[in-house]
């Protein structure tokens, strides 16, 4: 056999290897909630390692913002938030992880974008967090806005939306920039820290964890525009309707919670109570948990195990903790924010 | 039934069912996942690729604006690797060859700082090493509004070197082209007039004709499109100094890990190459009157290269498909800019076979001119 058509088979082989990779989808969908009984917890990708939304505690526990909606998720199916195992992915392979059914839902920071929600064979949950890409400057710079930014270097992460919102944002304005994009986060937070880079950009709630393990933190300022709109949300795969309902619902109901000032410690109290919708949405009366394939006390034991909205936001990203964030956007509709919940009835 | 037992006939045979098989399982497995993929309403195919990129890259060789396409995006990166890749395989090479040659030196001093050298550089990943240089660069230098003016106008910080730049126009291009044609041409003639020496055994100087015909056509392409040489001298702007070439950090530590590393695995090669080659042709060269040096030069590296070509035809073809590390340190290769790429439009199955292709076809490109390299240092048996 000659040398070339040897290279040529291996050559085919690679490429059949390749292709092989996306084969491992599972056969039939409209079975997720079956598929997840069945193991007995449910899969669901997070970060690796991010302040606040997803990390491993000192005990190798999960904690952080979307780790607790994959918490709500297994107790509205299995009445126990534990029952969830998390699979860290980089931004890179989220989304083929869920196509090939490796993981059940992907609760990681992640954009709901057009292209993403018609291209991938997936869909986007309820958004759980409002957020926006900022710029991140030393102080000493003295910049007061992005617009000021012309020829300076910016230090960005690949595998995000936040390259391409960054030119959207400066090319409309002719400003010419130049950005250093570093896939290692350590090495992309020292290009910035040693001033490499002039500024820093990524979404806002990201900066802020940046900005806490700074040296100094007060010698950053986080500029005033957010150039682009990060509404960050729960993924699952396209061809089943009924799991998507229910990681939405789970969503929901801790929105709704909030809404209706049920929470972790007073859940019980609400079992009682006259309010037709709490009766409705705890399972103390009508079937909406059969709706959805799951018990009638779902949205109870969604409280119950991680809270509403509110905790959940204040015990990972709240003004108590390193991140230091407030509610901004993420505020009830009644407050004058963009959480709404549909009705439960 | 007779015809089976045929030699020739089964080994066609059997050669054809192979294929077959191949070509099957290519088949099944390609159209198994487009149908999977339609299955779950994954767009699929590569007419992505026309679309607008919308990103910068830090680095290009051709035009690249965010307003290009995908391919061209690609293009880039793809440039950006061979052009990393082949000024490391040329500084390696060199460093590797005076390494492994210092290995062998009857100083002993010299021979360990080489034997130190190789150790030190190839025992240790290559990835830890492109964050040691890159971190080095980066904390060790000054920000650049606090930039370093080595000599007037030459500035070091951590963003890089920045030196004075000649504008550059067409004009300097047809030069360049002329000057290629002349290294050309020179060469040429000083085979042609070692030939006629070895024909007529008359010794004629050929070193003034190959200068002559090295110049000469330069000369005439300065004269006849008179190139006006403006120089741009780098200015220190609100964040950057503007204006001048720049040698960036990512490129210098990616160029510096790459070849270092490699010219330690060279150096090894190159040493079992010259020790692969028998006493005796020393002391044959010797009793010829060659020096150390010429013998080496002449007598024994020759020889030894026919041990040396294929390990680092491997040696070439990891330092190349090594070069994706880039992406670690950020240095837009083709790694980089298909990682944004697949994240942008979603399309990963694409990407990464175009990234196969890409190694692929560079690799065997690398692997064909080692081997023509190699099949003319072989051993000619005549």
């Amino acid at each position: 056999m000659s040398k070339f058509s040897a290279l040529r088979i291996a050559a085919g082989f690679g490429m059949a290897l390749g292709l092989g990779l996306a084969m491992s989808a599972p056969a039939h969908a409209q079975a997720t909630l079956d598929a997840v009984k069945k193991r007995g917890k449910v899969l669901c990708g997070v970060s690796p390692v991010s302040a606040g939304f997803s990390f491993a505690d000192d005990k190798g526990v999960r904690r952080g913002f979307d780790s607790d909606v994959c918490r709500a998720i297994s107790a509205a199916v299995f009445g126990d938030p534990e029952k969830v195992e998390s699979v860290p992915l980089s931004t890179n392979v989220r989304f083929q992880a869920l196509q090939s059914g490796e993981i059940d839902v992907l609760s990681r920071q992640t954009t709901w974008t057009f292209s993403r929600d018609n291209s991938l064979g997936l869909d986007f949950g309820p958004v759980v967090f409002y957020d926006g890409q900022g710029i991140m400057v030393p102080a000493k710079l003295n910049v007061k806005s992005a617009s000021e930014l012309a020829s300076a270097v910016v230090c960005v992460l690949p595998g995000t939306t936040t390259q391409q919102n960054l030119e959207d944002f400066f090319r409309p304005r002719n400003i010419k920039y130049e950005s250093v994009v570093i896939e290692n986060s350590d090495e992309w937070r020292n290009a910035y820290f040693t001033g490499r880079c002039d500024a820093i950009t990524t979404d806002r709630s990201d900066l802020a964890s940046v900005r806490s393990v700074a040296p100094d933190p007060k010698a950053h300022v986080i500029l005033p525009e957010t150039i682009s709109k990060e509404p960050l949300a729960p993924v699952v795969r396209q061809n089943d309707a009924n799991w998507r309902d229910i990681v939405s619902w789970s969503v929901y109901a801790m929105v709704a919670a909030e809404e209706l000032k049920i929470t972790q410690a007073n859940v019980e109290t609400f079992l009682t109570s006259k309010n037709p919708e709490v009766q409705r949405m705890l399972g103390v009366t009508g079937d909406l948990g059969k709706m959805l394939g799951l018990e009638p006390r779902w949205a109870f034991n969604v409280i119950k195990g991680v809270g509403n909205y509110e905790e959940v936001f204040n015990r990972n990203l709240g003004p108590d903790t390193r991140i230091g964030l407030s509610r901004g956007p993420n505020k009830l509709w009644t407050e004058g924010g963009l959480l709404y919940s549909p009705p439960f009835r | 039934m007779r015809l089976f037992y045929d030699l020739r006939v089964r080994a066609v045979f059997y050669q054809v069912l192979a294929v077959a098989g191949v070509v099957a399982t290519g088949w099944y497995l390609a159209s198994n996942v487009s149908q999977k993929l339609a299955e779950q309403n994954i767009v699929t195919g590569f007419a992505f690729l026309g679309r607008e990129a919308g990103f910068v890259i830090s680095q290009s060789f051709i035009d690249y604006k965010p307003t290009d396409t995908f391919a061209r995006a690609l293009l880039t990166g793809v440039l950006n690797t061979i052009w990393v890749s082949s000024l490391a395989v040329t500084f390696a090479t060199l460093i590797g060859v005076v390494i492994g040659i210092a290995r062998l030196s009857s100083n002993p001093m010299l021979r360990s700082l080489a034997f130190f050298y190789v150790e030190v550089l190839r025992n240790v990943p290559l990835l830890l090493y492109l964050f040691l240089w890159y971190g080095l660069i980066i904390t060790m230098l000054p920000p650049v509004r606090e930039a370093i003016e080595l000599v007037p106008h030459v500035f070091v910080s951590n963003s890089g070197l920045t030196i004075p730049a000649m504008m550059w126009s067409p004009a300097h291009t047809n030069v360049l082209v002329a000057f290629a044609a002349g290294v050309v041409l020179a060469m040429l003639v000083r085979r042609r007039m070692i030939a006629q020496r070895v024909v007529t055994g008359q010794a004629r100087r050929v070193w003034p004709w190959v200068l002559m015909s090295l110049f000469a056509p330069v000369l005439i392409a300065v004269l006849f499109f008179q190139p006006e040489i403006v120089i741009e001298y780098p200015e220190k702007g609100r964040f950057r100094l503007t204006g001048g070439a720049h040698l960036k950090p990512e490129f210098t530590a990616l160029l510096l890990g790459l070849t270092l590393s490699a010219s330690a695995g060279i150096a090894e090669t190159v040493r079992s190459g010259i020790l692969s080659v028998q006493k005796g042709q020393w002391d044959a060269a010797k009793s010829l009157g060659f020096n150390r040096g010429m013998s080496l030069k002449l007598v024994v590296l020759p020889q030894a290269l026919r041990v040396i070509i294929p390990p680092l035809t491997s040696s070439y073809l990891s330092l190349f498909k090594n070069s994706s590390l880039a992406t670690a340190i950020g240095y837009p290769d083709l790694v980089l800019v298909t990682n944004t790429t697949m994240n942008q439009t979603g399309q990963a199955i694409e990407g990464i076979a175009i990234m196969m292709m890409v190694y692929l076809g560079l690799s065997i490109m690398i692997s064909m001119l080692m081997n023509w390299y190699n099949a003319r240092v072989a051993l000619k048996e005549r």
